[in-house]
C-alpha cells in the first residue's frame, strides 16, 4: 500500500486567517494533540512564514522564536516545518535563531518563476543538517514546463521535497495532474502539492495530484488557512485511507484534534465566500482577503473589483502594499 | 571646463550603464571600463563606443594610476573589500555601489555635501536610494519613529544573478541606511521579484509607525525632498502621497529608468547609477 506523507500548516497558514494573531498557547495545545495522533509534520509560524512579521503582511502578536519554542516543547514524533521565503527572512536575522530553536524541517518558498533566490537558504539549511523542501508557490502563474525548470533548480541547490502551491485556489483536477506529470519528468526528488479551496476543489485536486504521482500533501484541521482555507486535513485523511493509502495518522485521534481546533483556535471555520470565489477565479493569492476586504469598504468598492483589477495587474504574494495603489486608482476612475 | 576622470569596475549592467551616463555628463570624463572578461557584453558596448577597455580588473588602476580621479566600483561587496584599501592608497575617489558598506554611506537628495568630504561612498541599496530620502522626511517630521518598513517590488528581468543571491545583504544594508537616516528605533526591508510580462516598473511602499502623526508637515517635507530626487533621478515619482492608514502612515513611489543601457522598467538600477553620477558630478564640481 503506498505512503503518503501530510504536512500540516495549521499553525503557519491558519495565521493568515486570524490576522496572525496565534498565540503560543494555541499552537502548544495543537501541537500536543497533533503529535498524539501521529502528524507527520506541523507547520508553525506568521502566515508568510519565518520573518515576514510587517505591517505590510501584518505583525504577529507572537514573535517566531515564542511560537516556535512552543512548538518544539509539544512535539515529540512529529516533526517541527518552518516556511521560509527569502525577501522577507534573512539567513544571519532569522534562520540561524530559528534553527537553534530545534526546526526539523525548512520549507524554502518563492514565486514559482523565482527558484533562484532561494539557492543560498536551501543549501544553508541542508549544511545545518535539516530537511529542506523547495516550495514553488503561486503555481498557476507559470506554464507547466517552466514550474518543472525552477523545481529542477530548487533540486539542484539541494531540496528534498519539491512542493508546489495552489496560493489561490485557481487550479482544477486536470491542472494539477499536468503539472505533478511534469514535474515527475523534470526531478527525481518527491513532489507535493499543497491545495486552495476557493473553488471547492482542494480535496479533488489533492487526490488528483497523488493519482498523478505526488508523495506528499498539505492540509490543516477544519481547512483552517487564508479565505476559502486549504485542504481540510480530517476529510482528507479519511478519503485517503478509502483508498487505501497509508498516512501513519490515527485518524480518530484527528478528529478529535480538529474538534479541539474548531472549540479553542478557530474564530470561525473557513467557508467559500463570495469574495473567495473571485478571488481563485482571478488567480490572486488568498492571504490578499482581509486587506482586500479592509481596503474596499475604505475606498467604498466592490471587493470583487478590487480583486479581478489586482489579477489583471498579476500580484504576487507579498505584493499587498498594491492593494491599497490599485484601490486609489479604481476609486479616482468612480469619480 | 576639466572633466574629472572616471574609471569604472566591473562591467555587468550596472557598470555598463554608469559608462553611458558619464558620457553624457559635462562634468565626467570616462576614461575605461574595466571588466574580467572580453566576452561581457558591458566591455563590447564600450569599446563599440570608442572607450578604453580592461579585463585586469583592479590591477588595470595600479599599473595606471593617473587614469582616473573617481573610481566608480559596480562589482561585489566581497570584491570591494579588496579594491577600498588599494583605491585609498591610490588616493582616489571611490563611489561603491555594492553593499560593502566600508565607506559613508549616502543619498545625495540628503547629506551630499558631507559625502563629498570623505574620500569612500557607499551608494546603499537601489530600494534604499529610492525609500530611504521619504524615511528621512517622516524622521524630519516626527519626533518619535518607533518603526519604518520598506517594501520594493522590482521586475523579475531586472534582478540578474548577483542581486538574487546577495537579497539577505540588500535587506541588512537597507534597513541599516533607513535607520541611520531616519532614527527609527526599528526598520524592516522586504524585497518582492515580480515576473509580470510586460515587467513593471520599480515600486517602493515606506509605511512607518509613529507616535502623533503630521500628515501636513510630512507632505510638504515629501515634497521638498522629491524635488531635489528629481534633479538627478527624472523618473522619480510619488504614487500614492502620504496618507493614514490602518494606523500607519504610508507613501508609495515609483522609479522608471532613463532607458540607457537597461530598460525604462528597471529602475532599481537606473536609481542607484543616477544617485552614483549625482555624487560624481558633485565631486567633480568641487
Amino acid at each position: 500500500m503506498s505512503f503518503v506523507l501530510i504536512s500540516d500548516p495549521f499553525l503557519r497558514d491558519g495565521n493568515h486567517a486570524v490576522s496572525h494573531k496565534l498565540t503560543a498557547e494555541h499552537i502548544a495545545e495543537y501541537c500536543k494533540m497533533a503529535d498524539q495522533a501521529g502528524v507527520p509534520v506541523v507547520e508553525v509560524g506568521h502566515g508568510n512564514g519565518l520573518g515576514a512579521s510587517s505591517l505590510q503582511l501584518g505583525e504577529s502578536t507572537t514573535p517566531d522564536l515564542t511560537m516556535l519554542e512552543a512548538a518544539r516543547a509539544n512535539l515529540k514524533s512529529s516533526k517541527l516545518g518552518i516556511h521560509v521565503i527569502p525577501g522577507f527572512a534573512t539567513i544571519e536575522r532569522d534562520l540561524k535563531p530559528a534553527l537553534a530553536a530545534g526546526v526539523d524541517v525548512v520549507r524554502v518558498a518563492s514565486h514559482c518563476s523565482e527558484a533562484d533566490i532561494t539557492e543560498r537558504h536551501i543549501k544553508f539549511a541542508r549544511e545545518a543538517g535539516k530537511t529542506v523542501y523547495g516550495v514553488l508557490m503561486m503555481s498557476h502563474m507559470l506554464p507547466p514546463a517552466l514550474l518543472a525548470e525552477e523545481a529542477a533548480k530548487m533540486e539542484s541547490y539541494g531540496a528534498e521535497v519539491l512542493i508546489f502551491m495552489d496560493s489561490s485556489g485557481h487550479f482544477l483536477p486536470h491542472d494539477v495532474k499536468e503539472r505533478v506529470a511534469r514535474l515527475k519528468e523534470a526531478i527525481s526528488i518527491p513532489v507535493g502539492f499543497h491545495a486552495h479551496n476557493n473553488l471547492g476543489m482542494a480535496i479533488a485536486n489533492s487526490v488528483a495530484a497523488l493519482e498523478a504521482g505526488a508523495n506528499v500533501l498539505d492540509a490543516c484541521s477544519r481547512g483552517f488557512g487564508a479565505g476559502a482555507g486549504n485542504t481540510q486535513l480530517e476529510v482528507l485523511v479519511a478519503v485517503l485511507h478509502r483508498m487505501g493509502y497509508e498516512t501513519g495518522i490515527d485518524l480518530y485521534k484527528l478528529l478529535d484534534l480538529a474538534d479541539m481546533a474548531e472549540e479553542k483556535i478557530i474564530p470561525k471555520v473557513p467557508t467559500i465566500s463570495s469574495v473567495s470565489v473571485v478571488s481563485g477565479l482571478s488567480g490572486v493569492f488568498s492571504g490578499f482577503i482581509k486587506p482586500v476586504i479592509r481596503i474596499a469598504k475604505e475606498f467604498d468598492l466592490d471587493p470583487k473589483d478590487l480583486f479581478f483589477e489586482l489579477g489583471e495587474r498579476k500580484v504576487v504574494a507579498g505584493q499587498e502594499d498594491l492593494i491599497l495603489e490599485v484601490a486609489n486608482d479604481l476609486a479616482k476612475q468612480k469619480i | 571646463m576639466k572633466k574629472a576622470k572616471v574609471a569604472i569596475l566591473g562591467s555587468g549592467n550596472i557598470g555598463t550603464d554608469l559608462l553611458i551616463k558619464s558620457l553624457r555628463s559635462p562634468y565626467l570624463d570616462c576614461k575605461v571600463l574595466i571588466g574580467r572578461s572580453l566576452n561581457s557584453n558591458g566591455l563590447q558596448k564600450a569599446e563599440s563606443l570608442g572607450i578604453a577597455i580592461s579585463t585586469e580588473s583592479i590591477q588595470h588602476i595600479v599599473k595606471n594610476p593617473d587614469c582616473c580621479d573617481i573610481v566608480f566600483d559596480a562589482t561585489s561587496a566581497k570584491d570591494h573589500l579588496v579594491h577600498a584599501p588599494i583605491l585609498k592608497k591610490l588616493n582616489k575617489f571611490v563611489i561603491d555601489l555594492t553593499p560593502a558598506r566600508v565607506g559613508s554611506i549616502c543619498i545625495p537628495a540628503v547629506n551630499l555635501t558631507e559625502c563629498l568630504k570623505q574620500n569612500n561612498i557607499n551608494m546603499i541599496t537601489c530600494g534604499g536610494q529610492a525609500s530611504i530620502p521619504i524615511a528621512y522626511a517622516i524622521g524630519q517630521t516626527h519626533d518619535e519613529v518607533e518603526y519604518i518598513e520598506v517594501v520594493s517590488s522590482i521586475a523579475s528581468r531586472s534582478a540578474g544573478p548577483a542581486t538574487r543571491l546577495n537579497l539577505d545583504e540588500y535587506i541588512h544594508t537597507t534597513e541599516f541606511g533607513m535607520q541611520h537616516f531616519s532614527g527609527a528605533k526599528r526598520t524592516k526591508a522586504i524585497l518582492n521579484l515580480n515576473p509580470a510580462v510586460p515587467c513593471i516598473n520599480m515600486q517602493t511602499t515606506i509605511m512607518a509607525k509613529v507616535k502623533n502623526p503630521n500628515l501636513d508637515a510630512l507632505q510638504k517635507k515629501v515634497a521638498e525632498i522629491v524635488e531635489k530626487i528629481k534633479q538627478y533621478v527624472p523618473g522619480y515619482e510619488i504614487i500614492l502621497n502620504p496618507m493614514f492608514e490602518n494606523e500607519r502612515i504610508i507613501v508609495m513611489m515609483r522609479v522608471k529608468g532613463l532607458g540607457d543601457y537597461l530598460p525604462e522598467y528597471a529602475g532599481n538600477l537606473d536609481i542607484i547609477n543616477c544617485a552614483a553620477i549625482a555624487v560624481a558630478e558633485g565631486f567633480a564640481q568641487k
